[in-house]
């Protein structure tokens, strides 16, 4: 897809991050995974959420999920976007909610419980933002 | 429990063309008078929203040197938080005269953004601004539209809590929506959205405004001017920053801070005479009615639908005008205690509840992430009396 006009700057990555954006440079969603526990997280931490412990491991998805919720946005918080657009919550399919867009359909046909699978939107230093399109494989509940 | 508010007070309200501090020194001189009181009683100061060092700024603009403080900084949320913590230094001692303030100047300064104000080291600044969320309405949009999908719940719903507010402020002379004229469902629907399912009907005032209250111990409490109000109960529950961490939108923290204050207090939903609860927006208000305990989850909008909110309803419910129609400074948990309080004293005229023995105050900041509870009496009235 286009990259952005977006007037914000992203921030660059720290050293829990890092393994994150840089999956995103090859276009690969992961979320951190315990060794320990098996308990899935977003964002990374540096501990898990689960149990406590330190074990920060990245694991890819499979970039599938659902609309958990939504809100058309009709005034834009700065320079660049283009409204309306969608932010949503998106559950992965393997449990952790991403803050997203939902892209490539109109605003209007966006609902709750929506099957969608991730898209990519380039950041000016390769790495990408994951947005999330309408699924056609899936079937809608 | 053994402390209770002995005076109360708001600042000029509205568009004032007031420095911060000016308003904080409006609110805080009129309620130690209202409380009969000086300056040099205070012993103990809470605020938020004036500065990096919020009470250590205000403290030296009053010219004093408290022995107990709070800048807790929470939201709208942070006043009620500071009731608690007031009681809690009064009661051990630390202090004996606690005075919690808030002033903001936004609607004269402009200072509101649509974006918020995010620190980019936080997560948030990675994992969700470059989405283009609106801080907050956005996050609160997203609870409204999992509301209205998982109960099957209308706009409708949403949109009595503002009709009911506006009534209310219709019966209030220091509303910013006094002289507005009724509101109806229609208007609220029809109104420009701003981030659907929410119009800018759905969301509170941008106004400059603030207050005071006063506390002390309730011994003390007796022997001054007016009817003292005894803090009953509190309790608290902080949740979220972002808009991803929590799981199931529709049970917020206030279950748990409402759950805290009324197992302290030894009471329940049904012993609350007057409601003042934070409507942020109207969905604000809407879940927090079923956090509260006033109807069971996802029966909100059944519980709305026959004007039990409005004046006269079986619930009075904002009896100010709330943030939507009253006043709403950015922060309004303040506001809401002082409304509470002059419930309880019978002191609202017009809106003045029937012989309130027990009234509640609930406030909710950033977004949905911080909830604290705060239930209050009239002195004589029950056990605590």
């Amino acid at each position: 897809m286009m990259e952005s006009t977006d007037t914000y700057e992203v921030p660059p990555p720290d050293e829990v991050t890092g393994p994150w954006w840089d999956a995103t440079r090859e276009r690969r969603l992961v979320v951190q995974r315990c060794a320990d526990c098996g308990h899935r997280q977003h964002y990374p931490r540096a501990l898990c959420t689960g149990c406590g412990k330190l074990s920060g491991e990245f694991a890819e998805v499979t970039g599938r999920g659902r609309v958990d919720t939504f809100s058309v946005v009709h005034r834009a918080p700065r320079g660049g976007l283009e409204v309306p657009y969608v932010l949503a919550r998106v559950r992965l399919a393997e449990g952790p909610v991403l803050v997203t867009n939902i892209v490539g359909c109109p605003p209007g046909d966006v609902v709750c419980d929506l099957p969608v699978v991730v898209d990519w939107r380039p950041l000016p230093d390769g790495r990408a933002l994951p947005v999330f399109r309408p699924d056609p494989s899936a079937r809608s509940v | 429990m053994t402390v209770a508010i002995v005076g109360v007070a708001e600042s000029d309200l509205g568009v004032t063309g007031r420095s911060i501090l000016g308003l904080q020194t409006q609110g805080i001189t009129r309620a130690l008078a209202d409380a009969g009181l000086a300056l040099a009683d205070v012993d103990g100061l809470a605020t938020a929203g004036v500065a990096r060092f919020s009470a250590t700024q205000l403290a030296e603009y009053l010219g004093i040197e408290p022995a107990w403080t709070d800048s807790t900084f929470a939201g709208g949320s942070a006043f009620e938080m500071y009731v608690a913590r007031a009681v809690q230094a009064i009661d051990a001692g630390q202090c004996t005269t606690a005075v919690i303030s808030y002033g903001s100047n936004q609607r004269s300064a402009r200072s509101r953004k649509l974006g918020g104000n995010v620190d980019a080291h936080t997560p948030e600044a990675q994992f969700e601004v470059p989405y283009g969320p609106l801080y907050p309405i956005s996050y609160y949009a997203m609870v409204a539209q999992k509301y209205l999908h998982a109960y099957g719940a209308k706009r409708d719903s949403l949109a009595e809590i503002a009709v009911a507010a506006r009534e209310w402020a219709l019966l209030n002379p220091a509303a910013f929506r006094h002289g507005a004229g009724p509101l109806t469902v229609d208007d609220v629907l029809s109104a420009d959205q701003v981030a659907s399912p929410l119009g800018t009907l759905d969301c509170c005032l941008v106004t400059d405004g603030g207050g005071a209250i006063v506390l002390t111990s309730l011994d003390r409490a007796r022997d001054l001017r007016a009817d003292p109000v005894v803090v009953l109960g509190y309790g608290e529950s902080t949740t979220n920053s972002g808009m991803g961490a929590v799981d199931n939108l529709l049970r917020p923290g206030s279950f748990d801070s409402a759950a805290r204050a009324y197992r302290m207090a030894g009471l329940g939903p049904a012993d609350v005479d007057v409601a003042e609860v934070y409507d942020s927006f109207t969905i604000t208000a809407l879940l927090s009615l079923e956090a509260l305990g006033f109807c069971a989850p996802g029966e909100g909008a059944d519980f709305v639908a026959d004007g039990r909110l409005r004046p006269g309803g079986a619930l009075p419910f904002n009896t100010s005008g709330g943030g939507l129609s009253y006043n709403h400074p950015g922060m309004y948990g303040l506001l809401l205690l002082v409304e509470a309080v002059r419930q309880l004293r019978g002191e609202c005229g017009d809106r003045q509840v029937a012989d309130p023995a027990v009234a509640l105050a609930h406030g909710t900041g950033g977004i949905f992430s911080t909830h604290a509870t705060v239930l209050l009496g009239r002195d004589g009235r029950g056990e605590w009396g």
